[in-house]
Formats: structure tokens, sequence, C-alpha cells
């Protein structure tokens, strides 16, 4: 690979201090797709266009008073909300934004990725238990249940990507998608690795944690103030980083399509300002989709949700897998 | 590398285990009772065909080391097929009876005896460990299969606890012995083992651990409670089969991995032999039920099974290996016979009260029931016989005259308490006259095979045992400088 | 650096898990478990394990302690007593015993005073994903398939012993 340049590593860090604030931006996004998509205005007075409305959000909820719950388990009830925030900034780590930029390169980048995930379970179901609330425990055994069970089919997908790299590191998948992507070659993957998204990152229509008519706020009933703020923000970093997974598994990370075909030779900063970019609009495009979808699609039933993930999309990721493997097989061996 | 002839060396084993696959399935679509039973009886009797023709066979290695074939593997393996598939013969019946003749039950024995046949092959501490735990999870279970009694929950609940127990002393012994020889391989671990501490520690816990799944005393306070609370034909399978995959890796274990110059291994084995003898007899003296007199003479027999480890001679191993196929003759017809009488209802026919004058009903029944019984006891010219006499002979021939006479006494004295559900059968007026089952063709047949067996084994020792000891002749023990 | 590193996962290792042994509520135990894995996790890394460390996360932070944590908050289980309120007979033996055992392991492992081992790079070779696969199917292939056996049937005699119903197909139902 050629040298990386200075210029690269500010393209680099834009990006990371884009990412770090996408859970604001995406916070208003969703109020401003969401008004849009009801025939509304949305928030419109906090500078200008009401971007900065987030900022506003951010202050009130840090002047508001922290209230916790005297029966409940004060010390988890303050670590849960961190580790949820923790877990999604984790992800970030190996993931390539372009040729070259990535903060670093893990030999198992990808089972890392699960790693951090399937820790992400914790926060939620800690808030759930601490509050020592009715709600909120059975908020957050239905989003543990709802996270674990969607994480087997959520590896399924991935593996089957795996098929087509031959190496569990993130730089090697984005580099196999130069020429095809992923979802040419694995579009069940892709949807069923879409769908578990959204169950992992538990916004509708798998928000069953906070079915409002049922549990009032979910796991986060009894958090207020910025405790509640982290949660709303890692429920948004969330939205983000599957947007950015989906792009990196499915949609040829930072190629564009058959970029390996057409795509002329380029300075260094150049295509680290092209891939960059295209990163980003990728990303923003899934983003936009999560909002899109949570607006219009409604909420599914918490036994159709377990009937999903085990009888449907369990079984259906692994005849994926092994059907793929197959074929990849043959690939190599007999053409 | 040759992955048919792999394949083939190991061919029981993979058997059982698809077949058990193919079981659940069946059980899940379909819930056919009789295919699944069909099906299991089929795996079992075509493993054991397989594993009798391999006793015949080259002696070697397969799947990178990790497990032999031919040889103390393949008669061990034949002897858990044989006692797996007489069990499941003689169950279906029982079951049924019972209430409980659910799919997942053929499915887990077939499972376990796919577990009991890669540990009676182990020539990898690895495989050892994965055998013995796919076997002991099957048998947790079954242990529990009936659950809306409190004794099958209580046999469960402690099988478990104690053999996660002793499961943990025998990766810690592997732990320490991996550390100490930095393989997994048994010879490389003979190869590479000396006297110091790491390692004789790794070997005494290795020991323990078996000690646990044998149930020798000190180490066999679980086997009662969980004989008696587990399904009669279930509790069969477990004493049998278990009992002989696990000898034989014993025996694979004693004979390549710890070498004789690192520690005084035969007087561990000694000391423990004669524990289990005098207390394993000595308690079943006294015991009213007979699922639990039979658990405890099944403490006794690892007792005498035992005194051949402690011989720690080629006759010795030879002798452990028949003793192990008598063993399982033995009692899987006296459990299912058992089975049998529990099948009637309104008695609680494990209480020896109520065998009084059972032996006149069904005196088919009386008389094989009785050989068996006479068998375990040792009395000739039963099998039992032979098999304790075998290795006694061993033990006297390896200078150990006192081991020996302290196992004829402990057997002598267990003749009071075989012969005693006798003495009720016989010589006691039945309490109430309750009309006995008719038992089905195939239980009978298994019945009556097992007793010509008993007899057979006992009056013709000879090709069989001549076999055995041609598995020990030449290099078969690794000779180490301490 | 790397020493530091170690010594401060270590410690972290060992408090998490006195701490699990000796906390009170069985929540806050399973917790300072989950604390105890990841913290043995980065031991592995700094071993050049990565696999390893990854799969242990993964299996045992992120699967099985989760499932814990549900059973534990589900039963309500109350604060049980603590070890140290009275004196029997029976923790001193154990006692004793368990400083049997630390100073056998102490003595064993005393040939080995370097603390951290120097990594060679075929070392480093031996925890890749790669190594651990190539390995895996071929020779360990057949205790691979074992390993399925197993937790095929855990799985199966799992659910047999949950099941309540009777099931259909049995006589008198």
């Amino acid at each position: 690979m050629e040298p990386v340049t200075t210029t690269s590593y500010i393209v680099l860090g834009i990006a990371l201090f884009l990412l770090l604030n996408s859970a604001a931006l995406a916070v208003y996004s969703e109020r401003r797709v969401a008004a849009f998509i009801q025939n509304r205005i949305g928030p419109n007075r906090v500078g200008p266009m009401g971007l900065l409305q987030p900022i506003a959000d951010v202050l009130k909820l840090i002047l508001k008073e922290d209230v916790t719950p005297i029966q409940g388990n004060k010390t988890i009830h303050a670590i849960a909300p961190i580790i949820p925030v923790v877990t999604a900034l984790m992800t970030v780590a190996v993931i390539p934004f372009g040729e070259g930029l990535y903060v670093t390169d893990i030999n198992a980048g990808v089972l890392y990725l699960l790693a951090v995930a399937s820790l992400g379970v914790y926060g939620v179901t800690l808030a759930g238990w601490s509050s020592n609330s009715k709600y909120s425990l059975l908020g957050g055994l239905r989003a543990a249940a709802q996270m674990v069970s969607y994480e087997l089919p959520m590896g399924m997908a991935i593996a089957s990507c795996i098929l087509f790299t031959g190496s569990l590191s993130m730089l090697d998948v984005a580099g196999a998608q130069e020429y095809w992507w992923n979802f040419f070659r694995n579009p069940i993957g892709a949807v069923i690795f879409i769908v578990a998204s959204f169950a992992e990152a538990n916004r509708t229509p798998f928000d069953l944690v906070e079915a409002e008519q049922e549990l009032v706020g979910g796991f986060h009933t009894e958090y207020s103030s910025m405790k509640f703020g982290m949660f709303y923000l890692a429920e948004y970093m969330h939205v983000v980083i599957a947007s950015m997974l989906i792009t990196t598994f499915f949609f040829g990370s930072y190629h564009l399509p058959f970029a390996g075909y057409w795509l002329p030779e380029m300075s260094v900063t150049a295509k680290a300002v092209l891939d960059v970019s295209v990163f980003t609009l990728k990303t923003v495009f899934w983003a936009f989709v999560f909002i899109w979808v949570r607006w219009t699609v409604p909420r599914f039933k918490y036994n159709q949700v377990m009937k999903l993930g085990w009888e449907q999309m369990l079984p259906i990721s692994i005849l994926n897998f092994i059907g793929l493997a197959a074929i990849v097989y043959a690939w190599y061996h007999f053409i | 590398m040759d992955y048919l002839h792999d394949l083939y060396a190991f061919l029981p084993g993979i058997i059982t285990a698809i077949a058990g696959l193919i079981a659940i399935l069946i059980d899940s679509y379909k819930d056919d009772h009789d295919g699944i039973f069909g099906l299991t009886v089929i795996a079992l009797f075509a493993g054991l065909v397989i594993a009798v023709m391999d006793m015949f066979g080259p002696v070697g290695e397969a799947f990178s080391g990790m497990i032999t074939y031919g040889g103390t593997a393949a008669f061990g393996s034949a002897v858990v097929l044989f006692g797996a598939l007489f069990s499941v013969l003689i169950s279906r019946e029982y079951l049924m009876a019972i209430d409980h003749n659910f799919g997942e039950i053929y499915a887990l024995v077939l499972f376990a005896t796919s577990g009991m046949l890669g540990l009676a092959s182990a020539n990898n501490l690895v495989m050892v460990f994965l055998g013995l735990e796919t076997m002991s999870i099957c048998l947790y279970v079954l242990a529990g299969t009936v659950k809306n009694q409190k004794m099958g929950a209580e046999a469960a609940l402690k099988y478990f606890l104690l053999g996660a127990f002793s499961t943990g002393f025998l990766l810690y012994g592997m732990a320490l012995i991996y550390g100490a020889t930095g393989s997994f391989d048994l010879y490389q671990i003979a190869q590479a083992a000396s006297g110091d501490l790491l390692f004789v520690a790794g070997g005494g816990l290795i020991l323990v651990g078996f000690f646990f799944k044998v149930a020798a005393v000190p180490f066999h306070m679980w086997t009662p409670d969980v004989y008696q609370g587990t399904p009669t034909t279930l509790t069969a399978y477990m004493a049998t089969a278990s009992k002989s995959a696990t000898f034989v890796a014993f025996i694979l274990i004693l004979s390549r991995m710890l070498p004789a110059g690192a520690a005084d291994w035969s007087s561990v084995l000694t000391v423990i032999a004669i524990l289990t003898m005098v207390l394993g007899n000595i308690i079943a003296l006294v015991q009213d039920n007979v699922k639990r007199m039979l658990a405890y003479s099944s403490v006794a027999h690892a007792g005498y099974l035992l005194v051949g480890l402690a011989a720690d001679t080629p006759e010795g191993y030879s002798a452990v290996l028949y003793y192990l196929l008598v063993y399982t003759l033995m009692n899987v017809g006296a459990f299912g016979i058992v089975a049998f009488y529990e099948r009637q209802q309104g008695l609680d026919f494990t209480d020896i009260n109520n065998y009084a004058g059972l032996g006149f009903k069904r005196p088919a029944m009386g008389v094989m029931f009785s050989i068996f019984l006479f068998s375990l006891a040792g009395i000739p010219p039963l099998a039992g016989f032979v098999g304790k006499y075998q290795v006694f002979a061993a033990a006297i021939n390896a200078d150990m005259l006192g081991l020996a006479i302290i196992g004829v006494l402990a057997s002598a004295a267990s003749v009071y308490y075989y012969l005693r559900p006798m003495v009720y059968m016989y010589m006691r007026e039945p309490h109430k006259d309750l009309p006995l089952v008719q038992p089905g063709w195939l239980f009978k047949a298994s019945i009556l095979i097992l007793t010509l067996l008993t007899i057979y084994f006992g009056i013709a020792p000879g090709g069989l045992s001549d076999l055995l000891a041609s598995y020990y002749s030449g290099e078969w023990i690794v000779q180490i400088a301490p | 650096m790397i020493t530091y590193i170690f010594i401060f996962l270590a410690l972290l290792a060992i408090a998490s898990a006195l701490a699990m042994v000796i906390n009170k509520n069985t929540v806050n135990s399973a917790l300072f478990l989950v604390l105890n894995l990841v913290s043995v996790a980065g031991i592995y890394l700094l071993l050049e394990a990565q696999f390893l460390a990854v799969i242990q996360i993964i299996v045992y932070a992120g699967a099985i302690m989760v499932l814990f944590l549900f059973v534990i908050m589900l039963l309500n289980i109350d604060a049980e007593e603590s070890l140290f309120d009275k004196f029997r007979i029976k923790y001193f033996v154990a006692f004793l015993l368990a400083i049997a055992v630390l100073s056998q392991i102490l003595y064993s492992l005393g040939n080995f005073s370097n603390m951290l081992p120097q990594i060679s790079s075929e070392m480093a070779e031996i925890g890749t994903v790669e190594a651990v696969g190539d390995v895996l199917f071929t020779d360990f292939l057949l205790p691979f398939e074992m390993t399925g056996i197993l937790l095929t049937a855990a799985i199966v005699g799992a659910l047999l012993l949950a099941q309540h119903k009777i099931k259909p197909g049995s006589n008198n139902d």
C-alpha cells in the first residue's frame, strides 16, 4: 500500500470527529425526518434550521435533577449507562474509513466486533435490573433476550461474507469488495444482516425494549438527567455504527460499485478524500433508512420477534452460509 | 491424511453419533418412537459387529494419534456397545410402563455411547476428557428423566454436582500434566515424564477423577442415590457401559501414560482397591432396596477391577478386560429383571420384602435372576467366577498376595447379600397375590441371551482370554527411567 | 510498558476473582466474574493469543454470563450470609487445604522466574485465527466433531429436563 500522508490523517481526524458528533446529528435528523414523514416542520428554532437543537437538548439534560431509585442498586445504576456508550465507541477502532485510513488492524477484527457487540447487552440488562422496577426489569430482559437471539443470525451473515474474504481482518473485508460488493455476491446475507442490525440496535420494528404501551420507557424508565442522556446518545451511536457495519460488510465499504474496473489511479490525498466521502455518504444513507423504517413500520409483538429470529432468520442464515461455502469451494476447485 | 481409513477406525462411534442426530430429527418431526427404537438398536448392533471384527484386526492410531483402534480399544468398544445394546433392548417395555418412553432418551443413549467409544479408544487426554464429558452429560440427564418423582431429581442433581466436581479434578490434573510434559498425547507424555512434583500431582489428580467416575471408595457417595433414582434399565446402562468405558480408558492411561518409574501408582491403586472392596461389600450387606444393593455391589466390583489394575501386569490388564465383559453381562441381566418386577403396579418392587414368593410365579425369570446373582457372587461355573479368578490370579502373580486374600474374603462376604433376594423369592410366603405382567418377546429373548452368555463365558473362557492376553504381548507398556 | 499492563491486568483479575467470591450480592458477584473474564482475556492478548482473547469475551462474557445474570435476576436471589460471620472448623480445614494447593502451585511454578515470556514471531503465529483453524480441522478434527456431539447432547438433555408436559406418544395421556 502507498504511504499515507499527513493529509490523509487530517481527513481521518475529521471523519472521527464527525463520528463522535454523529449521535447529536442523528438525533437532529431523526426529529427532522420524522417531522417530514408526518408532514410537520420539526425543531427549527435553535440556531439556523434548528441545527443547534441537540446542544440545547444536552444542556437541558445536564441541568435536570438526577433521580436515583432509592431501593435500587446505586452503583450499578450509575455504571449501566456508560457501558453502551463505551462499547459503541470501541467498535469504531477496527472500521476502515478509506484505503490505509483506519485506527487499528486486528487479526481477528470481525470477531472483535462481535465480542464488543455482545458486551453491549450488559448495559441494558443491568439498567433494567438495578432500577428495581418491574417495567425496567422486563424491558432489560426483553432487550437481552432479543440481542442474544439476533447475534446468531448476524454472526452467520458475517461468516458468509468472510467466505469471500478469507480473512477476519476488517481491512481485508473492505479490500475484497473493490470489484464486487458483498451485496451482489451474498444478497440473502445482506438482508439478514440488515434486519439483525435493526434488532441489535433495538430500533423499530424491534423496539420491544421500550414499548410505551406495555413498559412505559422500558429499561430506562427510572433514568433521568444525563444518565438518561447517555442511553439516548448510545442508541443513536448504535444506529450510526450499525450503518457503518452494513456499509463495510455488504456495501463495498469505501469502494464505489465495481470501482476496480473503472476507477482511474489517483493521488493519495485525492483517494483519501474520495474514500471518506463515499464511506460517509453510504453511512448517512443507511442511517436515513434506520430513521425511515422507524416512522413507517409498526412494532412487532414479542413472540413474533423471537419466532422471526430463531425459526426463520437463523435457519436461513445457516443454509445461506452452507450454500455459499459449497459454491465458493466449487469455484476455487473446479472452475 | 487418509480420512477414509480414519473414519473406518472410529466407525462405531460415528455410526452411533449420526444415529443419535437422526433420532432427534425423527423425534422433532414425526414423533415416531418405534422408528427411533429400531434405529437405535440397528445402529448399536452395527457398531457392535464392527467392533467385534476390529478385535481380531490390526492395532494402530487414527485421527493424528487422537484414538487407537484394534486391541484394547476394540474390545472396550465392543463391551460398551454390548452393554448399550442390551440396555436399550430391555428398556423399551420398562420405559413404556413408567410412561417415559421419550425419543430423546434413545438419542441421549446414542450420544453417550459415542462418547464412551471415544473414551474407550482415546489415545490423547483431549479425547479422554471429551469422551468422558459427552458420556457424563448424557448420563446426568438420563438420571433425571423421571422428573415427577423426588428421587429422580435428587439423583440427577447429585450426579451432576459430584460429576462436575470430579471433572474439575480431572481437568486440573490434565493441565498440570500438560504443564509438566508439554503434550496431550499419551505416549509423548510417557516419553517426557519424570518424577517431578508437577507430573506426579497431575497424575494423582487424574486418578482421583477416574476414581470418582468408577465409583471407588471414598469417591462412591453418589452411586447408591443415583442408581436408585434412575429408571432401572438406564441404571443398567449407567452401571455397565459407562463403567466399562471408564475402566478401559483407565487401562489405556495407566499402561501408556503413567510410567511406573515416576511414582508408585500401583500402591495407590492397591489401597483404593482394598477400601472399595471392603466397604462396598460391607455396606451392601445391610441394604433392603434391591437397586441400592446392586449399586453397592457395583462399587464392590469396581474394587475387584482395581485389583487387576493394581497388579500392573499384562495379565492384570487382560483380566480386567475380561471382567468388564462378564460384569456387563451379569449386571444388565440383573437390572433387567429388577426392571421387570418393577413394572408390576401396586407395590414398590425395589424393596426386597416384596420379592417374597415371586420365584414361583414366573419360574424362568426367577431362575435367570438367580443365575445372575450367583454369577455376581462369583460362584462357579458361572462367568463371574472366571472373572474374579483371573483378577485375583493376576494379583497373586504380581506378588500381591495380601490384596488377593482381602479380595477373596470380601467376595465371600458378598455371597450373603446376593443370596438374600433368592431367599425371599423362594423361601418366603408372598404378602399379596399379584398377577405378574407378561413380558414381551424382545425382553425375554434379551434376558435369555444374557443368561446363556453368562453360563457360556463361565464354562469356556479360554478363547476370549487368549485373545485378550495377546493384546498385551510384546512391547505393550512404556518403560521409562525415572 | 507491557510488564506494567500485565501487572495491572493480573491484579485486576485476582482482585475481581476475590471480590466475586467474597461479595454477598449475587449480581455483583456475576459482574465481578465478567470483569475477571475480561481481564484474563487481556492477559491472553498480551501473550499474542488474539483469537483466544476474543473468543473468551464472545463466549464467556458475552453469552454465558448474560444467561447467568438472566437467571439471577429472574430468581431474585437474596443476599447470602457472609462467609466470615462465624468460625467453623470446616472453613479452617478448607483454608489450610487451599494454602497447601497454592504453595504447591507456587513451588511448581518457582522455576519460571521471568514474569512474561519472550514472544517470538512463531509464537505469535500460533495465536492467530488461521493457525487455530488449521489445527482444529486437521489434528484436532475428531475432538472438534466430538465437541459438536457433546453440545448437541447437552442441549437435548437440557430441553428434556426442562419440558414439563408429558409428551404425546407415550401410553396414558
